[in-house]
């Protein structure tokens, strides 16, 4: 700011001194003034689609400059706590987001609840643009009788549990029982399966949860059931996840092989990706396996399996109980016709379990009453990041295109909004005329309400006390797993 | 007037360096060595690789046998948008390259653990390779690597079901 003030003085002949003087207290933002106010961007949210929005516009333009909200004290969204804790190089994209912020242009405002300690209307006040990038923290229901019975779990909590989520560390599943069924086979099923079959030798040295890891340790779980509407061929995960239940220590497959009748014909005719993924998965149910396989299956004291062609209708309690006895499931064929969709035959299938797992979906929720949302497709109503009917305002991530994809997905996904709000900075549909107040007023108001940031030099702190208690366990860290141990002072 | 122009310049350009310094995501240190005299002997084991970006330029620099081609990108600090995201670790697709057949025959063979990341890419080919597993030798001395548009990869799924 030092910079600028003496700069303009020097840039100008009399004549348009004056006129630049007026710019300036008037706050013009435009390209071609050197006035001292910059673009002020503020993005709700700290996870991928968030970092990576901010990334692109700081590159971009010399100019701008990004504050980042985040409801936890704690930074980077699903990468912290969705992301599986036997996966860390898929964290590694925490490296590029650390550099972020802390770049000069950059701040991050964590513990500020976006929607309840300060609206989105405040938030347009403050800023020329404000990009929601919050995500998808509700989850699809399965909408079936039983489904609120003790012993049910949407993935997302599990997920969430395991994780070391706050909100989901009363979560505490009962492990005692033989069978977990997983509805859906997305990447997310079969992280939970994983997690649940995975010996704990392996789970102890990652930053799983201590929590988790005892209940893991007593768990009775030894078979697990990965339920799909359709057939092997619209499986939804993908062959690296497939690949790492078939090489799980100590498991062995389980599979039908009627439900891959049909399935070698139709091999020829898929592009390779999808090829490649249902071979791995026709040779491990239905090829004879050698003898050296054949050995390691018959003394793996777990199995896995995938069951197809089956939707749940009913979650069955115990006589008398409200606990889970077993899941009753709908059977289905496959009608190709524009796609394959799967149609019920009218018949079901009862199977004996104590734990069930629906992961068939996350879903975004409405952050405040002011911002359009779409509650049919969970999104918030966009044209490329561009909310509808909402000048100012854009959405990234998640929410912009709903809860499917990798975090490379979001990048691409976040690049997009970004490159949306610089081309409207440049057109002038986004109104820069007005110097903004940014941090300065948003800062002023939370005070005044009570709510204390956490900045990101404070989730430093964090970060190291969490290495630090992890190291003399062999884990990488070992998370703090309340709001209150997160927040500055409490350490 | 003229003084006034010449000085806005100025002003204008110390505040592009003071910027650029400022916001420097990775600025890697090079070693500029002025040496008189021969060549250090260094230099004739570099690999010279051209990349064409997303714009169609082509982009020449050199790296060293061993690196990767990840590694080349990051050391010249070349500005392909969210390349190497997982830092190498075969956990993304976007450091993805595309050769021309030639070159890719000379590449090696390429294990189920990069097929399966690289199954992922956008835009895949048959010459396609993950750019963090492709190791500079000497015979691949002028190699030609396109990068392709990073789109999504194949995990976004549009099944109807969101």
């Amino acid at each position: 700011v030092l910079i600028y003030t003496p700069a303009l003085l020097f840039c100008c002949n009399s004549n348009e001194l004056d006129v630049n003087l007026s710019r300036v207290f008037a706050g013009g933002c435009g390209k071609a003034s050197l006035s001292s106010c910059s673009p002020k961007v503020c993005i709700v949210g700290s996870g991928p689609a968030g970092f990576y929005t901010a990334q692109h516009l700081i590159k971009a333009r010399q100019d701008v400059e990004v504050d980042i909200y985040e409801r936890l004290p704690v930074p980077f969204g699903l990468v912290r706590f969705g992301v599986a804790p036997d996966h860390p190089e898929v964290k590694n994209v925490i490296n590029t987001f650390t550099q972020t912020a802390k770049h000069s242009r950059c701040s991050f405002y964590g513990n500020v609840n976006v929607g309840k300690n300060v609206s989105i209307t405040e938030l347009q006040q403050a800023y020329h643009a404000v990009v929601l990038s919050y995500g998808a923290e509700g989850n699809r229901s399965m909408g079936v009788p039983g489904e609120d019975l003790a012993g049910v779990y949407s993935a997302k909590d599990f997920v969430g549990w395991y994780n070391g989520l706050p909100s989901c560390r009363e979560l505490s599943p009962d492990l005692s029982c033989e069978t977990a069924v997983i509805l859906g086979q997305g990447n997310v099923a079969l992280d939970v399966a994983r997690i649940l079959l995975s010996p704990i030798d392996i789970l102890k040295k990652t930053d799983i949860t201590q929590p988790t890891l005892e209940a893991l340790a007593e768990s009775q779980v030894r078979r697990v059931l990965i339920v799909g509407r359709r057939g092997p061929i619209q499986i939804a995960c993908t062959i690296k996840e497939l690949r790492e239940m078939v090489n799980l220590p100590d498991t062995r497959p389980d599979m039908v092989a009627a439900d891959f009748d049909g399935v070698k014909e139709a091999l020829k005719d898929l592009p390779r990706p999808r090829k490649r993924l249902t071979e791995l998965m026709l040779k491990t149910a239905l090829e004879v396996p050698g003898e050296k396989e054949q050995e390691r299956r018959s003394k793996a004291s777990r199995t896995w399996g995938f069951r197809f062609f089956r939707s749940p209708v009913e979650v069955l309690a115990e006589p008398g109980h409200s606990r889970i006895a077993g899941i009753r499931l709908a059977i289905n064929k496959l009608e190709v016709s524009d796609g394959a969709q799967a149609v019920l035959t009218g018949e079901v299938e009862d199977v004996p379990c104590g734990l069930v797992v629906s992961s068939i979906g996350y879903k975004s929720l409405p952050i405040d009453p002011s911002v359009p949302f779409d509650s049919r497709k969970a999104i918030v109503p966009n044209t490329m990041g561009r909310v509808k009917q909402a000048a100012g305002l854009y959405c990234s991530g998640w929410l912009k295109t709903g809860p499917t994809g990798v975090i490379a997905t979001t990048m691409n996904n976040s690049f997009d909004t970004a490159r949306s709000i610089l081309e409207d900075m440049d057109s002038g549909t986004l109104d820069m005329s007005a110097a903004k107040p940014g941090s300065q007023s948003i800062s002023a108001l939370l005070e005044k309400r009570g709510v204390k940031p956490v900045t990101f030099s404070d989730w430093e702190k964090i970060d190291n006390v969490e290495m630090k208690r992890g190291e003399s366990r062999g884990k990488p860290r070992e998370k703090l797993l309340t709001v209150e141990e997160m927040l500055p002072g409490h350490q | 007037m003229a003084l006034v122009t010449t000085l806005r310049r100025l002003v204008q350009n110390s505040l592009r360096e003071y910027s650029r310094k400022a916001s420097a995501v990775t600025w890697p240190t090079k070693q500029r060595s002025f040496s008189i005299g021969t060549q250090p002997l260094r230099s004739d084991n570099k690999v010279t690789v051209n990349f064409i970006n997303r714009d169609g330029e082509k982009i020449t620099v050199k790296g060293l046998p061993g690196d990767s081609l990840l590694d080349v990108v990051i050391n010249e600090d070349l500005d392909f948008d969210g390349f190497g995201a997982c830092e190498g670790t075969l956990a993304c697709s976007t450091c993805h390259l595309i050769f021309d057949e030639e070159m890719y025959k000379k590449l090696g063979p390429i294990t189920d653990e990069e097929m399966d990341m690289l199954d992922l890419a956008y835009g895949l080919t048959d010459t396609s390779r993950l750019g963090c597993q492709i190791c500079l030798t000497k015979s691949l001395e002028g190699m030609v690597a396109r990068v392709p548009e990073s789109v999504a990869d194949i995990r976004q799924t549009k099944d109807g079901s969101s």
